[in-house]
């Protein structure tokens, strides 16, 4: 705990901690798009950490992580929203969400542990697009989801007549709903790094990275590998969960249609390109990953007009072109990620040495 | 005489059609250092992993400090005490050395995670102590100014000491070697000796799959010999060295 306490230290996380305040008013000024643009890259980087716990600590390659976000979203929809009459308060379904998720986990990781790597990969996936269709279909007999028109109306986080979604006054400082939200997300966040952190470098940690390194190692000493897989699914699916749930209450909105496949193949994206298993590169990778697209949303069509007076190419199109070029070349000249662990870096180099 | 720690009772395994061991029936008592030996093929590192529960037998079992040893769970049978090291090494890699050992400590600590999150007072104490142990059975096996180092950097002879010292952090009653030699020079070998006759001393009964004839028979107080699967003799050293069987085992004759 010393190290908190020398004086560099304590003013850089006080400058962090200022700098991580003000962004909202920062963003602000170019307007609440762009706060909701910052909630969202929280939002990823929750989720980003939360599947690290499944693929960067204990390497189980998982497709389908958007599932137990979807999941999450669901269930704060279906008990906070006019659609089944429920207004239950958000803090006693964000553990439900939670508790819901990691059921999920456990169903899907129960059968199919004995499958590794690819298979893994793709039982997974197969999972995630499940979870989607019955989401768009069980609208029929009874309907649950409401199908593919999805849920609306949901109830906004609120603290007694507190709410979340419009703009109030505190201390004579005006806050909009985005930036409310921006706070609540810093602050979750905040405590999932923590309980990142702590997890990795604990007796569990040790075992999942066991795991990952050598299997059969890793039984021979007396690790029930099949339950601490299952823990690693479970704990990244309840994070998946209570993300979801946030993401239900700050949309007012859910459908289907958020919960696709490439949602998960992005946040996956996100943890590979960061960094696997090292918490400030998912961190990295998280914030990267969800910005530069919309940075580029903005950016690209005004600097085309800017240089060729016209629209030569369609932004939308120009803007995936440009992000798929960026996560090649990010793979091809730094293949253990944007920031990764020292160990994992030295892992590749020596790997590359050997074959180069 | 001593009690028995391990029997195997007609232990079997085929792969196909290959009978990898024909009802092995042996038995290891508590403190000796027991050597298992046969030609390279005669089924020594199946039942290594017969016992250890990587595969399951299909006769047969085994029945380790009084009670029978479940077939299909590996992590128990280290749970049980019975700790071992691979012919070809398999480290952590990408784990340094003190990790290494510290993995090792799972089976005997019970922190959760719940424990991690909060950081309790009880988890903090457990992971000192973790950190402690193997620190000093790094010492044990006099790497420990490696410690910091990835196993992977470690030399040959070193990363042999770190997965003797991974198994000890279990707290085996029975530790098993598979091959721990090949590979060495003579020194190296001479100084393995030296630790595996120390590890006996404090109390592991010890199991020594070894090819090198000397070092076995100098070393171990009772050898069983292996060949096309089946136990062959099991006796102490000066009477299976002079067994016509063995000679012809080891020679083709």
């Amino acid at each position: 705990m010393n190290k908190w306490l020398n004086p560099r230290s304590a003013f850089g996380i006080t400058l962090i901690a200022v700098a991580l305040l003000a962004l909202p008013f920062v963003a602000a000024m170019g307007g609440q798009a762009w706060v909701r643009i910052l909630n969202f890259a929280i939002l990823y980087v929750f989720l980003a950490l939360g599947l690290n716990i499944v693929v960067g600590f204990a390497g189980l390659l998982d497709l389908g992580y958007i599932a137990f976000y979807a999941v999450g979203a669901y269930t704060y929809a279906l008990l906070a929203s006019p659609h089944f009459g429920l207004h239950w308060p958000f803090w006693v379904i964000l553990p439900i969400g939670a508790v819901v998720a990691c059921f999920f986990g456990v169903i899907l990781g129960s059968p199919t542990l004995k499958l590794r790597g690819d298979y893994l990969a793709i039982v997974t996936l197969g999972f995630g697009e499940i979870v989607r269709i019955f989401m768009n279909n069980l609208n029929a007999p009874i309907n649950i989801t409401n199908g593919a028109q999805g849920i609306t109306l949901i109830d906004p986080v609120a603290i007694g007549d507190f709410k979340f979604s419009n703009t109030s006054q505190i201390l004579g400082i005006s806050l909009s709903g985005p930036q409310k939200y921006y706070y609540l997300l810093l602050a979750l966040v905040i405590l999932v790094i923590i309980i990142n952190l702590r997890l990795q470098n604990s007796r569990v940690g040790r075992a999942w990275q066991a795991i990952r390194e050598d299997e059969i190692a890793a039984k021979a000493v007396g690790i029930d590998t099949r339950n601490l897989k299952l823990l690693a699914f479970a704990m990244g699916a309840s994070f998946g969960g209570v993300a979801g749930g946030v993401f239900s209450a700050m949309q007012g909105f859910v459908s289907p249609e958020s919960f696709s496949l490439i949602e998960s193949i992005m946040i996956l994206a996100m943890v590979v390109l960061g960094g696997m298993g090292h918490i400030p590169g998912v961190i990295l990778g998280a914030v990267l990953l969800s910005i530069l697209p919309e940075a580029l949303r903005y950016g690209v069509g005004p600097i085309q007009m800017a240089i060729f007076g016209k629209m030569l190419v369609d932004p939308e199109s120009l803007r995936m072109l440009i992000f798929g070029l960026a996560l090649v070349l990010v793979m091809r000249f730094k293949p253990a990620g944007l920031w990764p662990s020292p160990e994992r870096k030295r892992e590749l180099q020596d790997a590359g040495a050997r074959n180069g | 005489m001593a009690e028995l720690l391990l029997q195997a009772n007609n232990v079997a395994k085929h792969f196909g059609g290959v009978k990898a061991l024909r009802d092995v029936s042996l038995s290891i008592r508590q403190g000796e250092i027991y050597g298992l030996i046969g030609p390279n093929g005669a089924g020594k590192t199946t039942f290594f992993n017969c016992l250890t529960g990587l595969y399951i037998p299909d006769g047969g079992g085994f029945v380790f400090n009084g009670k029978p040893l479940l077939a299909d769970a590996p992590h128990q049978a280290a749970e049980r005490g019975i700790a071992r090291t691979f012919q070809n090494i398999r480290l952590f890699a990408n784990m340094t050395a003190l990790e290494n050992v510290m993995v090792g400590r799972h089976v005997r600590t019970n922190a959760g995670v719940l424990g991690a999150m909060l950081q309790s007072k009880a988890t903090r104490a457990e992971e000192a102590a973790i950190r402690q142990r193997a620190m000093d059975l790094l010492h044990y096996v006099r790497i420990e100014s490696r410690a910091d180092d990835l196993a992977k950097n470690l030399s040959y002879g070193d990363q042999r000491r770190l997965e003797i010292a991974r198994a000890l952090a279990t707290e085996p009653k029975l530790l098993c070697l598979d091959e721990p030699a090949a590979g060495m020079n003579h020194t190296e070998t001479e100084e393995l000796r030296e630790l595996i006759d120390g590890i006996r001393q404090d109390g592991t009964t010890i199991l020594l799959i070894e090819h090198d004839v000397k070092l076995v028979m100098g070393l171990c107080d009772r050898v069983a010999v292996l060949d096309y699967g089946a136990l062959v003799i099991e006796d102490v050293p000066a009477v299976v060295q002079k067994d016509q069987r063995v000679i012809e085992a080891y020679l083709g004759a």
